[in-house]
């Protein structure tokens, strides 16, 4: 029998410090054993949980994308026993990885169709995930018109700057990054709240623009009117939700909302589904 | 299968002989209370109690297991990577479980064996474990069990079936398991006649406690969340959680870390969706953080959530032990009641 409590074993390989307070660092891990990489096939979107040996495992999006081979990597804010002992770890330290766990966003359904991808603050990393993974040559031409609002408190806390600047100069995809506030005279993108900026530039909705919203909840409740707005429906607002999670398939049974648990049915919901659930998270 | 009868004085002798096969698990009173746990030898389960106090549950899913274990230290091989903490879940057989407790594993199968994730801990003691079931001839006040699909002589996930009418056991083998079961205690004489559909009869008549369910799946989920009854229902809670550490059908649990020195074990504990820590996130957000909240989940989760999810009735046997254990007197029926009732008023 499977143990689907049992992690991969690998190795740090590189810690990227991401954020000028320095409490948000990602971590490229490699498997100790090569054949696990295939066992961890995972979409955008997906999570697993980060194990460290002696303190616990916690539940992390994962921000490298499926179309990265050869390593995987999550971005992790520094909170609690985990994330602080994950922090002052190195590259070389042997640590676990258990997933990939949860559903993803809906690829198949967004073949085909605009998607606007709204950001805030660190709950980018599965954002990331799917930007890079429809950008990819091979996936590209199957998405239409990509827009990305992404926003942060400051220029210093956003996060993959370099690849935001990359992304930037691209015709492919239209960004539209954004810092709530800086006193950088050289800041060229927009200054603003991550809902002003969606109303100004998110195109209007349709039966082929979906949304996938990820952020703190103060963004998540001012941007929810906002696409109402603008015309999205319900079902074609896409979000992901987090919890306290502990075994993260759906057994332990703290990270319910109603009868879904966020490990397993979700993390990612529609918002059509979350008005049938109730407001419990 | 063929209604054995067991005389009392052959029983010593017959559990003698299961030793030698079986790690024999049963009702001990221990402190004045019966608890499940494993029988040493020559000692014979206490049946002459009414139901134990924690359920059990823990012959299959223990309060505490250590799951995996590692070593910290850098100098040896396979540091930091976890090691399966497998011992063998060997042949056991758990005599005198009541017929709701028995109904309560199948119940929380379905959560632990899913067609995505076995849990191996739980589903190899599972497997393991011969349910030996003693009919109720007398239930309590509080039992409800003829209106939760189940009943004192209800054979749903049991073995064996005995029934205790005096001087001797009546015993039905319910599958090849426990009729192997009977067979290597060497009880083996067919009982003269059958009284147990008449034992069975008299002992549901005397259950006066009932729960009504049968509107539950048609209310809306959200309507029963947001219902006014729920800051009266949880008004004298302590959230002491012994409900959810009683109940046969709860098996919620958290999973932690320890090491001692350089060795180390990931072990998961029993939890409860009584207490704030349950589901208190690393930010510092908590769904959860006030006592109606959680225990609108806990009813919420026994009586409409799995309903929902299983189609198969409520996440209750109606064993009563946390109506009776309950120390502020909240009982799950009223509740049940509640619920099944309600009404969206149309003002």
């Amino acid at each position: 029998m499977l143990n689907p409590y049992l992690p991969f074993p690998v190795a740090i390989d590189e810690i990227i410090t991401e954020t000028e307070d320095k409490n948000l660092k990602s971590f490229k891990f490699v498997f100790l054993n090569p054949e696990d990489e295939e066992k961890f096939s995972y979409r955008a979107g997906q999570f697993a949980e980060l194990s460290v040996t002696g303190k616990g495992e916690i539940p992390i999006g994962i921000a490298s994308s499926p179309t990265e081979k050869g390593y995987v990597m999550f971005t992790v804010n520094k909170v609690g026993l985990v994330s602080s002992c994950l922090h002052s770890m190195k590259a070389g330290d042997i640590m676990g990885i258990r997933g990939p766990l949860g559903n993803w966003y809906p690829w198949d359904v967004l073949e085909g169709k605009n998607v606007v991808i709204i950001g805030g603050g660190f709950a980018f990393t599965t954002l990331r995930s799917s930007i890079v993974y429809m950008l990819d040559p091979a996936n590209r031409k199957k998405f239409n018109d990509i827009h990305v609002i992404y926003g942060a408190r400051t220029p210093g806390m956003l996060l993959y700057r370099e690849e935001l600047t990359a992304w930037e100069k691209r015709d492919d995809i239209h960004m539209h990054i954004t810092v709530d506030g800086t006193d950088d005279p050289d800041w060229k993108y927009n200054v603003g709240f991550v809902p002003t900026i969606t109303e100004q530039k998110a195109p209007p909705g349709s039966a082929d623009t979906y949304a996938i919203v990820c952020g703190p909840p103060i963004m998540i409740k001012f941007t929810q009117p906002v696409l109402d707005n603008l015309n999205y429906s319900h079902d074609h607002i896409i979000m992901s939700l987090e919890m306290r999670m502990k075994c993260g398939i759906g057994i332990c049974g703290r990270c319910n909302i109603g009868k879904e648990y966020v490990c397993k049915d979700g993390p990612v919901f529609t918002l059509a589904q979350l008005n049938e659930m109730p407001r419990e998270y | 299968m063929e209604l054995i009868k067991i005389d009392k004085k052959a029983w010593a002798g017959g559990l003698e002989k299961l030793s030698a096969s079986y790690a024999l698990y049963g009702p001990v009173k221990e402190q004045h209370f019966c608890n499940f746990r494993a029988l040493e030898k020559g000692e014979a389960p206490d049946l002459s109690g009414l139901n134990s106090r924690l359920s059990p549950k823990g012959v299959v899913f223990p309060q505490s297991q250590v799951m995996f274990t590692y070593t910290v230290d850098e100098n040896q091989a396979e540091h930091h990577i976890l090691q399966e903490a497998g011992e063998k879940a060997s042949d056991r057989a758990v005599i005198g479980i009541r017929p709701c407790d028995a109904a309560a594993f199948l119940m929380v199968k379905q959560n632990f064996d899913t067609p995505e994730f076995k849990d191996p801990y739980w589903l190899k003691a599972y497997e393991a474990t011969v349910k030996v079931g003693l009919a109720c001839n007398d239930p309590c006040q509080s039992c409800f069990c003829t209106s939760t699909g189940c009943g004192p002589f209800s054979e749903t996930g049991l073995d064996v079936l005995l029934a205790d009418t005096g001087d001797f056991f009546l015993a039905r083998a319910l599958t090849d398991r426990g009729e192997h079961f009977l067979k290597t205690a060497g009880w083996n004489q067919a009982a003269e006649a059958d009284p147990l559909e008449s034992m069975k009869k008299k002992a549901e008549e005397k259950i006066v406690s009932a729960v009504s369910t049968e509107h539950l799946k048609d209310k809306k989920t959200t309507d029963l969340f947001d219902a006014p009854f729920w800051e009266e229902v949880a008004f004298a809670c302590i959230n002491c959680g012994t409900c959810t550490y009683v109940c046969p059908t709860c098996w919620c649990f958290d999973i932690q870390d320890e090491v001692q020195g350089k060795s180390g074990v990931r072990m998961r504990n029993w939890d409860s969706c009584m207490y704030p820590l349950f589901t208190l996130h690393g930010s510092g957000h908590n769904p959860r953080d006030k006592k109606p909240q959680r225990v609108r989940q806990r009813f919420m989760h026994k009586l409409k959530y799995f309903v929902d999810r299983y189609d198969g009735g409520i996440q209750c046997v109606g064993c009563g032990r946390c109506v009776r254990l309950c120390p502020v007197n909240i009982d799950i029926r009223t509740v049940c009641e509640l619920m099944n009732n309600f009404e969206l008023s149309q003002c």
